[in-house]
């Protein structure tokens, strides 16, 4: 019930005038996370791959514009590359509504999305992410992603993530099939030598389910694997 | 003692060194030692009617790394004023920093034009400029002296003030020393403000761990652990955050002089000793002990209160506490405030010999906020007799009494209102607290609230988080607010004519503060009538204390003896807890009205204002 009146409060604050942005306790800021620049090294295959995933925001407490990436480098060319450009505004105490566009600038041709998401922290921590994806085509995907900390000490830390992607239809272009498409789980355990500064190693296996694994295996490229990896999480 | 610097083109009034680090220190002591073998006070000190204040900038060296403080006559902390009761007193304070400032008579009872808050009081002192304050004194006792503006005091802006009384002094001592703990940080405050707001926990490096989690599950099990834990998690709260701003970055101070260093105080054998101790700090609350002296305290917030003897006392940022002691003549005793996080502490020396050292006292263990540190106080079951279940319950995280035994929760939280005045009474009369219930209006609800405490009653006798098993694990005695009474009766006997019921609200994930969930910017003055005797009833929604200030008028704290009400200027409010206090609106004008914690002042303010007529 609480919930409910939160939320109804909440749509509520979202009508324009009643958040007003100003003045000092409310500075205008900007953060830069790269959360994963890390080396993949696949137990099945040979290449290895530069892997990126981050964002970045600016703006105040309860409105923010965001920017997303995350991306795939193999041999020098880049395989996989995402931007997502959002606006960002708080919706209830713990979640953010974000909407958008997003771009798949690679692997060609490229598509691109009206994002609408929410993004926060979930009831016993767990940091989430939930999209839905529709372009000009018709074609629809929903992504959701949701990470996890556990502590060792205050500066190790275990890490736990994983992602689910579904579409409504099949893309042979882009080699996407429809219903459940890939899951990647991850751990990484970081050393935190500053807050803003923390080296990683972990390890991530994939798979692609239906079609997603059928279009991969007709290209003769994998529909699972097992990888080691080792990067940098930072942020200022 | 004099590293010129090269000019960065900022206006430096004086560059002398202010030395922090062991080698300074030093000689620093050795110079005491041959200048003046009875005085070891570092902070200057100023007497008189008229004054001059130069605030500017001072290059410091508390780490290890240089740094530029905001100081007050090239001191920091700044001179200690000694004032007279009855006198008329002129103040010019010129600012010779780059930016505006400002200065507040933290706890004076002054004309609001004198109070020093830039935009409600005055339009601040402009760079190169110097206003003029004057106003008659009209109170005696410890109070303090800070910058309004920006993030100044966090970077030294602040001094002690004593003020002493036109009749004879009942508690003169022999010896008379003020104690300014505060808080140093190498990194520029808006940085800090900055870092709060894009990791709110960047300065707690006291989180739970996996081996934590372990013990738990080896001392209680699998499923009480999941229950003790569960609610937490479900609210996305952290038990261990118990201060926003930690010894990672901070130094905390003792009169100026950082842990390595250490303040030394002197005194002759055979003397008692007033110690006056002011938490100047920008965010961190004391706890203060001297092992091995019984502390007697006589005033609160520059008041007189009936003396209690205790071992130990927290202190809330901006309130101030006078203690006597009467220390054995050939020992040397260790003053020792640790922070309320036990990240780090300040720390002096009681000596009557500069040759003795105390020994080092251990910090306690940290503290983990109990269930009841979250206000799940339910509300069905009042008058619950029996203190004492949920503060043994509560220590180290043990605290048993989750949401599905409210009950046992009830019982410590309705019980301290009444547990030291005349029952009789009841609630509802001046000085029994709030009859009341706790209400959220709509604008509690949303983003920029993550919870609503449910206080059923008073709980001014819980000593607090990481104080509540001193007394039977240590034999302790904790000072509450329970323990306050005024030394000379109930000053405005009055009944209180209504109530002003205030939410101390925010959400800590995003780094927002607010009352009743509206931010200062976004708030309407509260208004109070002149002359009226109102009730003000803080409920703290949130998981960390709050000191709160209110400027130009007392605070008289409702402890639970309508015949000796005690004053104060600064109110803490412990988490999930409920406060009352009266207040006489008889300062006409416009004050301010908020938490003392720099990081949140700007958001939890109100301004307040009293005129004739109705309210």
């Amino acid at each position: 019930m609480k919930a409910t009146i939160g939320l109804l409060a909440a749509l509520a604050l979202l009508a324009p005038g009643q958040v007003r942005a100003h003045g000092d306790d409310d500075p205008r800021l900007g953060k830069v996370m790269l959360d994963q620049l890390e080396w993949r090294e696949g137990t099945g295959s040979g290449d290895g791959a530069l892997v990126w995933e981050g964002d970045a925001w600016l703006g105040h407490d309860l409105h923010k514009l965001w920017l997303k990436t995350e991306g795939e480098r193999v041999e020098g060319v880049t395989e996989d590359a995402e931007v997502q450009l959002l606006y960002s505004r708080a919706l209830a105490p713990f979640w953010d509504i974000q909407v958008g566009w997003r771009g798949d600038l690679q692997p060609t041709p490229n598509r691109n999305w009206l994002a609408l998401g929410v993004r926060g922290l979930a009831p016993y921590w767990f940091d989430t992410d939930l999209a839905l994806f529709a372009d000009a085509d018709g074609r629809t995907a929903l992504r959701l992603k949701a990470e996890y900390e556990l502590l060792f000490t205050q500066r190790l830390i275990l890490s736990p993530d994983i992602e689910i992607n579904l579409h409504g239809q099949d893309d042979r272009a882009t080699a996407t099939g429809s219903g459940l498409s890939d899951v990647e789980l991850g751990l990484r355990l970081r050393y935190e030598i500053r807050r803003e500064f923390a080296p990683y190693i972990g390890v991530v296996g994939w798979r692609k389910f239906g079609n997603s694994a059928d279009f991969a295996r007709r290209q003769g490229e994998r529909s699972d694997d097992l990888e080691l990896v080792a990067g940098v999480r930072l942020w200022f | 003692m004099n590293p010129l610097l090269p000019d960065n083109g900022i206006r430096l009034s004086r560059r002398r060194f202010v030395t922090g680090l062991a080698a300074g220190g030093a000689a620093l002591a050795a110079g005491r030692l041959l200048a003046a073998p009875a005085e070891a006070v570092s902070t200057p000190e100023l007497t008189g009617e008229r004054f001059a204040l130069r605030i500017g900038y001072q290059r410091v060296n508390f780490t290890g790394v240089e740094r530029l403080a905001t100081t007050i006559n090239g001191s920091l902390p700044g001179p200690v004023l000694h004032w007279r009761e009855g006198d008329r007193l002129r103040l010019r304070v010129t600012n010779q920093l780059a930016e505006d400032t400002s200065l507040h008579w933290h706890g004076i009872v002054l004309p609001a034009a004198m109070d020093g808050v830039p935009g409600m009081s005055f339009h601040g002192i402009k760079p190169g400029e110097s206003f003029d304050y004057a106003f008659e004194v009209r109170q005696s006792g410890t109070y303090w002296y800070h910058s309004h503006s920006g993030f100044q005091e966090q970077t030294g802006h602040y001094g002690a003030l004593v003020i002493h009384p036109r009749a004879p002094d009942p508690f003169a001592c022999e010896r008379d020393h003020v104690v300014m703990l505060s808080d140093w940080s190498d990194e520029d405050p808006a940085q800090v403000h900055a870092k709060l707001k894009k990791l709110s926990h960047y300065y707690n490096f006291g989180e739970r761990t996996v081996g934590d989690l372990w013990c738990d599950i080896q001392a209680k099990g699998v499923a009480q652990t999941w229950r003790e834990r569960a609610m937490w998690n479900r609210m996305r709260m952290s038990d261990s955050d118990i201060s926003d701003v930690s010894g990672y970055t901070y130094t905390y101070l003792m009169n100026g002089q950082p842990p390595a260093v250490g303040w030394t105080g002197l005194f002759r054998p055979g003397e008692r000793v007033r110690l006056r101790f002011i938490n100047a700090a920008a965010m961190t609350y004391f706890d203060v002990r001297i092992p091995g002296l019984k502390m007697r305290v006589i005033a609160a917030d520059g008041q007189p209160v009936e003396p209690v003897t205790v071992d130990d006392f927290r202190i809330g940022v901006a309130e101030t506490y006078d203690v006597i002691v009467e220390p054995a003549g050939d020992t040397a005793y260790a003053l020792f405030a640790q922070a309320i996080d036990r990240s780090g502490y300040a720390l002096g020396t009681l000596t009557p010999d500069l040759g003795l050292k105390a020994a080092l006292p251990t910090m306690d263990p940290r503290p983990v906020l109990s269930h009841a540190d979250m206000g799940m106080g339910g509300g069905e079951h009042p008058g619950h007799a029996g203190a004492g279940a949920a503060d043994a319950a509560a220590d180290g995280g043990m605290d048993h009494s989750s949401m599905d035994h409210s009950t046992t929760n009830n019982a410590t939280l309705d019980h301290a209102a009444m547990g030291h005045g005349a029952p009789a009474m009841g609630s509802g009369a001046a000085g029994y607290g709030s009859s009341t219930p706790v209400r959220h209006g709509a604008t509690e609800y949303g983003p920029q609230v993550d919870a609503r405490a449910e206080p059923s009653g008073y709980r001014l006798d819980d000593p607090g988080v990481g104080l509540r098993d001193h007394q039977s694990r240590y034999g302790r005695r904790v000072l509450t607010y329970a323990d306050l009474r005024h030394r000379y009766g109930t000053p405005d006997p009055r009944e209180p004519e209504r109530e002003i019921q205030l939410h101390l609200t925010g959400n800590m994930a995003r780094y927002m503060w607010s009352l009743d969930g509206i931010r200062f910017a976004d708030a309407e003055p509260l208004l109070l009538r002149l002359g009226e005797r109102l009730r003000i009833t803080l409920v703290n929604d949130t998981m960390m204390h709050h000191p709160i200030h209110l400027h130009g008028m007392w605070s008289d704290l409702e402890t639970g003896d309508g015949a000796r009400i005690p004053r104060k200027h600064t109110v803490s409010v412990p988490p999930g807890a409920r406060v009352s206090y009266l207040v006489t609106a008889d300062a006409p004008g416009n004050w301010a009205y908020h938490c003392h914690l720099l990081y949140h002042m700007a958001g939890m303010m109100r301004e307040v204002r009293v005129a004739a007529g109705d309210a």
